[in-house]
């Protein structure tokens, strides 16, 4: 099921299966992950350890931390990431993270 | 492994600049930078992205093609995706690159790790829908993805900028929530004469504001009390003007306020800064070549204090040169020879500046805002928690952690560090420069066991 979403693409690349906390998406293959996610319609990426609250990405730029998602089991910022084909890819804390070091 | 002459960290203007000067006159040179293709902030992803939104984006962003295409010939060194998480005395770098950590050894360092936008926590900032200005622009450029139903909220010519942008991308945002007032253009003028020394930008900035004038993009200038509202996901901007309420529906809120120096990699190398009541910012305290007090470290570009991209590159090819000459591959008559021709255009294109910071300054209820506003995204640490602080007796930024955790999540205070110190600055009646920064160490970004686990390490093997 796609959610309508709040962002636009211009263009439209060949797309590979990604599945987001169970859903399958459709995304273009070698796309920034978290513009990716966005344009799919996906507006909360995680919910934060102290409060629960929702959190979508910020800065897009590696600084804010705020589109951690979890892959492998390692949780990782999606904007530094790029669409693979058959990426898995959960809310933090949902699968089996290991923490990284601080 | 190979020691290097210099190792340039940041692929933005000033670092590729610098790599390919430093390149050209014979140093071994290695280029890091986390993300996955040369360009920088400025130019994200030029080389793949020119060809189909060279025209929308502009030719500031596709002149950066001479530069990738500079880097490229230079022959230098670089490691992409390639994030740099420790650089120690000596200097040996440490990064990770593919899931697994490594390390290489240099003479030399170059900072080129550019700015971040100044965080402007407002009411409701941390909901999804509400992201940085610059971040709705990095999924334009590098993407094509663009908001639907964005409103841009706060000053400078990076905002009208994006606007344009998305003018020319058929997508024109709904509205410009400005903060900047009649007031400070005023104050503005008085460095007109700087100002018209920097013409060309003048021009530009009266083009941007035309093309966003003509797309009948409505504007509200001299805004206050500016809120984002929503519950799971950003819905509408809240705002006054001249004294009237008003509300605008949105899906996204696309915030920004100026750019400030990235000053963490500096600041882990115990760099001095200073406080710049101009830029409101902190900045590393410099020579004319970009050297710190640290022997061998330099630093260019926006994390030097912000003077924009053709300030950086410009930067990045000076301290270049005086390395070159540190290591004996120029003499200092070749090294002065080649430099002043840099130096006197530095100059001439930081003349701007002081006009715009007067003309487009931060948006005052953001550098302190109100008790309820979360300051430290990270931790959820609210303005309130500082003042609260301040008040059992913290002065300083560090000795916050002893009450409560801002500055500690992942993010290591990037987005809020200014914040911090100016609420506790505005508590305990300081100044900035009294209050102080928090004091960064290394990782600079969270690394994981895993990643250490396959560390590379440089030969001859770190006996520790
Ligand atoms: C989001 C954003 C968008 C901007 N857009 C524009 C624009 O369109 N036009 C304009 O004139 N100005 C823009 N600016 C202002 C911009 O700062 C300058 O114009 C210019 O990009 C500065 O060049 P630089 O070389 O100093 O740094 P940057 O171009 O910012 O390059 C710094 C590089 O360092 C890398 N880096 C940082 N830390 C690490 C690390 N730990 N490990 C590895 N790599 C690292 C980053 O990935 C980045 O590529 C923007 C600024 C921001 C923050
Ligand atoms: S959106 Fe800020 S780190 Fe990814």
């Amino acid at each position: 099921m796609k959610p309508a979403s709040p962002f636009l693409e211009l263009e439209g690349n060949p797309k590979v299966p990604v599945t987001f906390d169970g859903d399958v998406f459709e995304l273009p293959l070698g796309a920034n992950l978290a513009a990716a996610l966005l344009a799919a319609g996906v507006q909360v990426f995680r919910h934060t350890p102290v409060s629960g609250a929702p959190r979508a990405p910020f800065c897009m730029m590696g600084a804010c931390f705020d589109c951690l998602v979890e892959i492998d089991g390692v949780v990782r910022q999606a904007c530094m990431l790029e669409v693979t084909q058959g990426l898995c890819v959960s809310r933090p804390g949902t699968g089996e993270a290991t923490d990284a070091t601080e | 492994m190979q020691q290097n002459d210099l190792i340039v960290i940041g692929a933005g203007p000033a670092g590729m600049a610098a790599a390919t000067e430093a390149t050209s006159h014979g140093l071994t040179v290695t280029l890091l930078d986390e993300q996955p293709r040369a360009g920088g902030q400025i130019y994200r992803d030029v080389d793949r992205v020119a060809d189909k939104r060279g025209d929308i984006l502009g030719k500031d962003f596709t002149y950066g093609r001479t530069l990738t295409g500079g880097l490229r010939a230079s022959g230098t060194t670089h490691l992409t995706g390639a994030m740099v998480w420790s650089i120690e005395d000596g200097f040996r770098v440490s990064f990770t690159k593919d899931g697994r950590a490594a390390q290489i050894t240099g003479s030399h360092i170059l900072l080129a790790t550019g700015a971040l936008e100044r965080p402007m926590p407002v009411p409701g900032w941390t909901l999804p829908g509400v992201m940085t200005a610059g971040a709705g622009q990095i999924l334009l450029k590098q993407s094509g993805v663009l908001a639907r139903r964005a409103v841009l909220v706060g000053s400078g010519p990076l905002l009208y900028l994006i606007a344009a942008q998305m003018v020319r991308a058929g997508t024109p945002p709904m509205a410009l929530v400005e903060t900047q007032t009649r007031g400070d253009m005023a104050r503005a003028m008085r460095d007109i004469g700087g100002a018209m020394r920097g013409w060309p930008y003048l021009v530009k900035g009266v083009r941007m504001l035309a093309t966003i004038i003509r797309a009948r993009v409505p504007r509200y200038v001299g805004a206050t009390d500016i809120a984002i509202e929503g519950r799971a996901q950003a819905e509408a901007v809240t705002f006054n003007v001249a004294g009237r309420a008003k509300r605008i529906a949105c899906d996204t809120v696309l915030l920004h306020h100026g750019v400030v120096p990235n000053t963490q990699a500096a600041r882990s190398l115990d760099v001095p800064h200073r406080w710049d009541d101009g830029q409101q910012c902190f900045v590393p305290e410099l020579d004319t070549w970009g050297g710190t007090g640290v022997d061998g470290l330099f630093i260019a570009g926006d994390g030097a204090g912000i003077g924009g991209a053709k300030v950086a590159e410009m930067a990045g090819r000076i301290a270049a040169i005086r390395i070159a000459e540190a290591v004996g591959r120029l003499t200092v008559q070749q090294r002065d020879a080649r430099a002043a021709p840099l130096l006197r255009s530095r100059a001439s294109d930081n003349a701007i500046r002081p006009f715009l910071d007067k003309a487009y300054p931060a948006y005052q209820p953001a550098l302190t805002p109100e008790d309820a506003t979360i300051v430290c995204r990270c931790e959820e640490v609210t303005a309130g928690d500082i003042r609260r602080y301040a008040g059992l007796g913290c002065l300083g930024p560090n000795q916050t952690k002893a009450f409560g955790r801002p500055g500690m999540g992942p993010c290591q205070g990037r987005y809020c560090g200014l914040t911090v110190t100016a609420l506790l600055a505005e508590a305990n009646a300081q100044t900035p420069e009294q209050t102080g920064y928090y004091r960064i160490r290394p990782p600079l970004k969270p690394v994981t066991l895993g990643e250490l686990a396959m560390m590379d390490t440089p030969e001859p093997d770190a006996a520790e």
